[in-house]
């Protein structure tokens, strides 16, 4: 079950707000 | 870190995930990398609905504590946002779901805090004193709650 990722951080933020969820960042050196 | 069916499951049951990769996403890991500060890889940050840092992990974990991480992000969120009772449960759940992870002694400690912060009842702090009597004795956590211990420091 792969992650859905967002890579825009502020559009992200936007969906917790409206969604009452965290947003879980990861900042990451991993092959895509 | 996300191998695990259990990871990526949590994850995207309770967060909306956002990756910044340092190479294919280079500008934005400069931007949001030194608005968060952070300086290495893997960094997770859990960031409450307003945008503040809540909790932040360093390093690669494996899958059982990373999960342990996960949860008590979440109780952070939840306590910062003054629901101390959905933030109790949480820390409550970490330790007895994952007594073995590094989040647990942790979470026992918040717990406790998390705990006085709603009912402002000073025996809740004496209870979780009394709880690290038991167990994790040689974490740093054990050490901040014995001050409020009956004969506390």
């Amino acid at each position: 079950m792969p992650i859905d990722w967002s890579h825009d951080f502020e559009d992200a933020l936007g969906r917790a707000r409206l969604e009452g969820r965290p947003v879980l960042l990861d900042f990451s050196a991993a092959p895509m | 870190m996300y191998v695990d069916d259990r990871v990526a499951r949590f994850v995207s049951d309770n967060f909306l995930p956002v990756r910044v990769h340092v190479k294919d996403d280079a500008d934005e890991f400069q931007r949001l990398g030194g608005r968060f500060g952070a300086e290495w890889t893997p960094t997770i940050l859990i960031v409450d609905p307003q945008g503040e840092e809540r909790h932040r992990v360093e390093g690669f974990l494996p899958s059982e504590e990373l999960l342990g991480q996960l949860e008590f992000g979440l109780a952070r969120v939840d306590f910062s946002a003054g629901s101390y009772g959905e933030a109790e449960a949480r820390f409550r759940e970490i330790v007895e779901g994952r007594p073995d992870t590094e989040a647990a002694p942790q979470a026992l400690y918040w717990a406790g805090v998390a705990r006085y912060k709603a009912t402002n009842d000073g025996g809740a702090l004496e209870d979780t004193a009394r709880a690290f009597q038991g167990r994790y004795q040689e974490t740093p956590w054990a050490k901040k709650a014995s001050v409020w211990s009956d004969g506390g420091a």
